[in-house]
């Protein structure tokens, strides 16, 4: 009997709820942990950073605006399809991380329960940043979170799946939209979680994945006029690039996540400030009287 | 400028002058700098300061060099480290209700030097200036013994490099101490180069505070000190209000390093006037709105956007009402605009409203006599700006005001945000779910409904998207001053 040939699969970018290939026609060669060839990447360029920003702009209103209670079902959402693929995950964690399929397991539980973690927050971050301020004199005055806008980031560059959750739940579950450039080494898992965002009613544009180097696409998205924040936890230990970066984004004073110097464990308690660093405080004044 | 019987036919009152006394302060030739508790001669070259009211020059105040700027923020890493530091949040929390005393009991004297050195009305700096600062001093006092309990950890940072503008000296000198102190750093501040008077006697209030030596320094000088400070490797947190083009060349000089940064820079903040506003009211608070403070405010309501169908009535209201603010010597009680800062800003001011007329914006100003000395710009309002004129997207920071118009409150929103800045926006309307929705929409940091221009100590204020980041005043105020 002759042995079937199976089907695989083309790895593309994420932008706008589709699956483009790069507009420049690169790819890159992916290896599994052992340098054996697993897949051709796109490699994201300029214009798909572009357009990626695009999307993130457009989408932003309505996600932005929807309820916190509905953000926070989205995001739970996320969680349960991921569940639902678990054995497909596992895998691309081993390959592309070489990890063992009892520690795979392992960050796939900690990837997936980051979310719900996170989803919960969407209802409960406004009263616990926000609240009312009592002023001296007959005034309603109410300090309230709200998203930065499109905030760019450079996902971790070790940890291709429960870091890359770990930075982009917390900007998302509270109205932000986003575009992330994926591990350069290891993309594949994240193009297997757009696969999960784009069936979790998660709306097109939201998040947007670009697969390839981050040179190919950081310095565009830091000196984008249309970006509102940088996260560069993946730039870990490259003080260079981290502050040619930051220098970049502060031309439309962009709010940046510096650079630290290894990539976090992100096993440990994640704490509030992912959420935090990109929201704005509003306060708004009225009159109180007759 | 108009004749004096023309102001007399629009102006409704008349008043005799009522002018503050200027006896209580006692302004010296020349001021040093306040280092480590102490006032010394600078290294560096001396600038003037002068009245902009009447170009009188008011004293020689030493311009602080590198070198100066090293020994300032030595001081302070050194107070830091052997006294601020290790002080109970108790007893720091004394010092600042210390200082808090002080400025309420020179308070005259405060607001009289503050409109002498700055230009502004007596009746702001006695009544808003100065009240205000001796609150957030007075505020954040009782927030140094209960950090654990604000939710930004208890560490703070250590040396504070903080830079301030001239629009409302002694009030950004409060925004920036208060919390950094209050927080455990210790400050190295630098005063604007046309208006260091008031913090140097605030140096004195220190002094009279016991505040221990070190733990506020004072620099005075122009952009090259600021510049220093800024780069000054020990130094931890730069703190900075003042342009969106200075906040940027600050975010690039502090990229790749350490340093916490806040920001809160310019703005060009849209006034909404819906035809259901309360038209009398809404009218004040336009003027409160772009005419406070000769409108050199950041977040100064500088577009008006007016809804088509009440635009002809409002725009006549305004201008009867513009036709009796008064405009001349700061130090009168009744006067509702004082000088423009500096020949510098009158400058800007000028060239921007020559702009916004060739562009082809209706100019209009009320009759209005100007003194011959100091500088002097009338209150002044543009019609038929467009979005794409420079009067209606650069910060003209002064009493100039654009009125644009719209139909639908989406319309409304869509201008409102054309603008790179997001500081602060306003909203007249009777209608409560309109206003709630409006404020929801508009990408702004402060929000003012059916108001304009409230601060309160514990109020947060900053911006978003070029406006700068960082929030000062309230629990929000401390984060930017703790690890």
């Amino acid at each position: 009997m002759n042995a079937r040939i199976d089907v695989r699969k083309t790895y593309k970018l994420y932008i706008g709820g589709a699956f483009p290939r790069s507009e420049s026609g690169y790819s890159y060669v992916v290896n599994d942990a052992k340098g054996k060839f697993m897949a051709n990447a796109a490699l994201a360029s300029r214009k798909d950073a572009r357009d990626a920003v695009q999307a993130a702009r457009k989408a932003f209103p309505g996600w932005s605006g929807r309820t916190a209670y509905n953000r926070a079902q989205i995001v739970y959402r996320i969680a349960e399809v991921m569940e639902d693929r678990r054995p497909q995950f596992v895998d691309a964690l081993q390959k592309s991380e070489g990890l063992t399929a009892a520690r795979a397991e392992k960050v796939l539980d900690a990837a997936i329960d980051r979310l719900v973690w996170y989803a919960g927050w969407a209802d409960k971050i406004t009263q616990v940043v926000g609240g009312a301020n009592p002023v001296a004199g007959p005034y309603f005055n109410l300090s309230t979170p709200e998203p930065t806008g499109v905030v760019a980031i450079v996902a971790p560059q070790e940890s291709s799946l429960l870091g890359l959750v770990s930075v982009l739940a917390p900007v998302i579950v509270t109205g932000n939209t986003v575009v992330v450039t994926t591990s350069h080494e290891r993309p594949l898992p994240a193009v297997t979680f757009a696969e999960v965002l784009a069936t979790s009613d998660v709306p097109g544009g939201v998040v947007n994945i670009l697969t390839g180097t981050p040179a190919s696409t950081a310095p565009w998205l830091a000196s984008h006029m249309d970006v509102n924040a940088l996260d560069l936890t993946g730039v870990a230990g490259d003080a260079e690039t981290a502050a040619s970066l930051e220098e970049a984004a502060a031309e439309n004073l962009k709010r940046v996540r510096r650079a630290p110097a290894a990539e976090p464990d992100w096993t440990l308690d994640p704490g509030t400030d992912r959420m935090t660093q990109f929201l704005e405080t509003k306060t708004v004044w009225h009159p109180i009287g007759l | 400028m108009a004749d004096k019987e023309t102001t007399r036919t629009v102006s409704p009152f008349e008043y005799a002058p009522a002018p503050e006394s200027r006896a209580i302060v006692d302004i010296k030739p020349s001021y040093g700098l306040f280092v480590n508790g102490e006032f010394v001669d600078g290294t560096g070259k001396a600038f003037k300061t002068v009245n902009p009211a009447t170009e009188e020059v008011l004293a020689e105040v030493a311009e602080a060099s590198e070198a100066d700027v090293d020994a300032a923020v030595k001081a302070a890493r050194r107070a830091y480290t052997r006294v601020w530091s290790k002080m109970s949040g108790a007893e720091r929390a004394k010092y600042l209700y210390r200082i808090a005393r002080i400025i309420q009991e020179r308070g005259r004297e405060l607001a009289v030097l503050e409109s002498i050195d700055n230009g502004k009305p007596i009746k702001e700096s006695r009544d808003v200036d100065v009240p205000t600062v001796a609150a957030h001093f007075f505020y954040y006092a009782g927030w140094a013994d209960k950090l654990e309990y604000a939710g930004y950890g208890t560490q703070s940072l250590g040396v504070a490099g903080q830079v301030i503008p001239w629009n409302f000296p002694l009030l950004m000198l409060a925004w920036k101490i208060a919390p950094a102190l209050a927080a455990g750093n210790t400050v190295v501040l630098k005063p604007a180069e046309t208006t260091p008077l008031t913090a140097l006697l605030f140096a004195e209030i220190c002094q009279q505070a016991d505040l221990p030596p070190g733990v506020v320094n004072i620099v005075t000088g122009a952009g090259e000190t600021g510049r220093a400070l800024v780069a000054h490797e020990d130094v931890d947190k730069v703190a900075f209000t003042g342009s969106t083009d200075v906040g940027r060349a600050i975010a690039k000089a502090v990229a790749g390093t350490d340093k916490k940064v806040t920001l809160e820079l310019g703005g060009k903040a849209a006034n909404i006037v819906f035809d259901d506003a309360p038209i009398d009211q809404a009218v004040e608070g336009i003027v409160n709105g772009i005419f406070f403070n000769q409108g050199h405010v950041c977040c100064a309501g500088s577009r008006l956007l007016v809804q088509e169908s009440v635009a002809e009535e409002v725009l006549g209201k305004l201008k009867r009402r513009m036709g009796t603010l008064r405009v001349g010597d700061p130090l009168d009680k009744n006067t509702d605009i004082g000088a423009i800062n500096s020949a510098e800003q009158l400058a800007r001011i000028r060239e921007l409203s020559d702009i916004g007329e060739s562009e082809g914006a209706g100019r209009w100003s009320p009759p209005c006599d100007l003194p011959s000395n100091g500088y002097w710009f009338p209150p002044t309002l543009f019609t038929g700006v467009s979005q794409a004129h420079r009067i209606a997207r650069e910060e003209i920071f002064g009493p100039v005001l654009s009125v644009l118009t719209f139909r639908t409150p989406h319309e409304a929103v869509e201008k409102a945000n054309n603008t790179p800045y997001g500081l602060s926006a306003g909203i007249w309307t009777d209608k409560g779910s309109r206003i709630l929705w409006m404020a929801n929409q508009l990408r702004a940091g402060v929000v003012w409904a059916n108001t304009f221009n409230k601060f309160d100590p514990t109020s947060p204020f900053g911006g978003y998207k070029e406006s700068g980041y960082g929030r000062e005043g309230g629990r929000h105020g401390l984060e930017g001053y703790l690890k």
